[in-house]
């Protein structure tokens, strides 16, 4: 049809309208599922939820049973001619519906911890946010600068570079037991965590994006006098500011996927000993409201640094569409 | 056989050959001696230029043209400092150029300013490498960039700016240095026509106004005898001087001397001397070509091209 543009046309922008339906959709969608699944009874729910126990003496009400235990258990009641144990249909204690876990979102902020020692919500979330913080921080302070020397000068990559290549494929969490051993059982190897998860991903994610500059601008500098020090702080590092803060907010969002893991190391703390302990009372929805901030909490994050670097960096382009 | 009698374009008025001859009475800023650059690539060694000499005197304006593959930017890269000969030497007022330095400006075909700078800044970028105090190289930035007549633009990013306008920062910008010598890699090869033919006669202008010696890289013919004195002619496999043109087009320059005598008599020399095609060159083919039912041509209703299947 004329003037209609395709949904599908290779790298072509879509139409305001439609990209706008796209991108609601994309939660929407999943949330739709979510509440066939908890609403609509015949399309799952495994479980029967007893409302009156009958003649079945290991019945309780409010307690969950497999359908065809339910089902054995009712014919049983006939044959044997007690009371008929009656229930609905339910879903498992793991997946709450919706508004369980929306009502969560409160109330888990209100509920007083179980015991004097332990920690609210928002005690748990700030401390999560305070050990990526300071894992990220000490990652860039020493990666960002060496990234940067490796994509400048060979030598410096020649000499790093192999090595770090070789210790990115360990896997940060083996490096747990010897952080406890060296640091503690505080927040030190967490933080180390989160370093190693993130510090040789960032040498050789900076080191690529300070090569990837263009030559034709170094040269025309050196055309125009620059030398040594006034190409790395005058042209390199300017040149590369806006591609480097993209680096940056992608490697925050890894250095949030070893958060659980640095957390369980040593004494659980922070938003990960929320979430355990929660699920051990089997409050799902509590769990569900924790584990669905983590997300909010990354894109918000994200969010605002992506209108930083517009703000930053309105001279580049690229940044603009980001 | 020529429909036209030309006069040689070796030929010159009074006017142009007194021109010349001052000319050469001038001191020599840029001396290329027997300058030769080869590569080593799995090929074995590819000789991209050999045994290049030539002289531009002061406020010279020379083009180098040629053949794509002749290596005019291997050249010009050699004069600017940014790559090594293999054998000769270039000697600015005498000295040997060893690396890049201020005293040889250059304005690249791709854009180079920088992007994060304001168009004063970029102009500014040079002075302050040099040290000037951040003030003493606003003013001269702002002079430049009048020369350039840009004033508007001072504080607009590169990004903001059409193509030519960001060559003018260009060309603003390498001449901030006061360099011995504007080096132009095919500067004006990416903007259209139009924008290229506004952007050669402002070129002309600044030159004529400002001590400066240019040596401008080409692939057009036109450009070429519009703006130089002299055009060094290369020829590829190995890149070589073919000859050494001294245009008789007189100056002040304009467009209508596109088709005086002098200007084609240059033009049909340059184009004997780069467009003889070479013997390995494959001609087109017309095998896979369809007949075209199209009188137009001999009037008669026959088909137009006979070479078929």
């Amino acid at each position: 049809m004329a003037g209609s543009t395709q949904w599908f046309a290779v790298r072509k922008a879509l139409p305001r309208d439609r990209a706008m339906l796209l991108t609601v959709s994309s939660f929407l969608v999943p949330l739709l599922l979510w509440c066939l699944i908890s609403y609509v009874p015949f399309i799952w729910h495994p479980k029967i939820e007893i409302t009156d126990p009958g003649g079945v003496s290991w019945f309780k009400s409010g307690m969950l049973v497999d359908r065809q235990v339910f089902a054995e258990q009712l014919v049983e009641s006939e044959q044997t001619g007690v009371l008929l144990p009656e229930g609905d249909r339910a879903n498992p204690v793991y997946l709450p519906a919706p508004h369980e876990v929306g009502s969560a979102f409160y109330t888990a902020f209100t509920a007083e911890p179980k015991r004097k020692s332990e920690k609210w919500l928002h005690e748990s979330l700030g401390h999560s946010i305070t050990i990526i913080f300071w894992g990220f921080v000490l990652s860039s302070l020493v990666g960002v600068p060496i990234g940067i020397l490796c994509g400048t000068y060979a030598a410096v990559s020649k000499l790093n570079e192999p090595f770090v290549e070789f210790f990115r494929y360990l896997p940060a969490p083996a490096f747990g037991a010897l952080a406890v051993a060296i640091l503690g059982i505080h927040d030190g190897p967490k933080i180390a965590i989160i370093f190693i998860g993130t510090f040789f991903q960032q040498v050789l994610i900076v080191a690529n994006t300070t090569r990837k500059l263009d030559m034709a601008l170094v040269e025309a500098s050196l055309t125009l006098g620059a030398k040594k020090m006034q190409l790395l702080f005058r042209v390199v590092i300017p040149g590369i500011l806006p591609d480097l803060f993209r680096d940056l907010r992608i490697l925050l969002g890894w250095a949030w996927t070893y958060l659980i893991v640095a957390e369980l190391i040593g004494t659980s703390s922070g938003i990960t000993w929320f979430i355990t302990q929660q699920a051990r009372y089997k409050n799902f929805d509590n769990v569900f409201a924790a584990i669905i901030m983590i997300g909010i909490i990354g894109l918000f994050s994200d969010f605002i640094l992506s209108q930083l670097g517009k703000r930053l960096f309105s001279w580049d382009k690229a940044q603009a569409k980001s | 056989m020529s429909m036209f009698e030309l006069p040689s374009y070796l030929e010159q008025s009074d006017k142009v050959k007194t021109r010349f001859d001052k000319l050469k009475a001038r001191e020599t800023i840029l001396e290329v001696k027997g300058l030769g650059k080869t590569f080593d690539s799995a090929q074995g060694t590819l000789t991209a230029l050999k045994d290049i000499s030539f002289k531009t005197h002061r406020r010279e304006f020379v083009c180098v043209i040629g053949p794509s593959g002749c290596g005019k930017s291997t050249l010009i890269r050699m004069l600017a400092g940014l790559e090594t000969p293999t054998s000769g030497e270039v000697l600015l007022d005498g000295k040997p150029v060893f690396e890049p330095g201020p005293d040889r400006g250059m304005v690249f075909q791709g854009y180079t300013l920088f992007p994060w700078l304001t168009v004063k800044r970029n102009v500014m970028f040079g002075l302050e490498m040099s040290g000037h105090s951040k003030s003493t190289a606003e003013g001269e930035a702002m002079d430049w960039i009048g020369l350039v007549g840009l004033d508007k633009f001072a504080d607009a990013y590169p990004s903001e700016l059409s193509g030519g306008m960001k060559q003018r920062v260009a060309i603003a910008r390498a001449l901030a240095n006061k360099p011995r010598i504007l080096l132009m890699d095919e500067p004006f090869g990416a903007l259209d026509a139009q924008t290229r033919g506004k952007m050669q006669a402002n070129l002309l202008e600044i030159w004529r106004n400002i001590d400066i010696t240019v040596l401008f890289i080409t692939h057009d013919l036109d450009e070429a005898i519009y703006l130089a004195d002299r055009i060094l002619v290369l020829k590829a496999h190995p890149g070589k001087v073919n000859e050494l043109i001294e245009v008789s087009v007189p100056r002040p320059r304009n467009f209508e001397q596109a088709i005086s005598p002098e200007f084609l008599a240059t033009k049909k020399r340059l184009e004997n001397l780069i467009h003889t095609p070479a013997a390995d060159e494959p001609g087109l083919s017309m095998v896979r070509m369809v007949r075209v039912g199209d009188d137009v041509e001999d009037g008669n209703g026959s088909a137009m091209t006979s070479e078929v299947d």
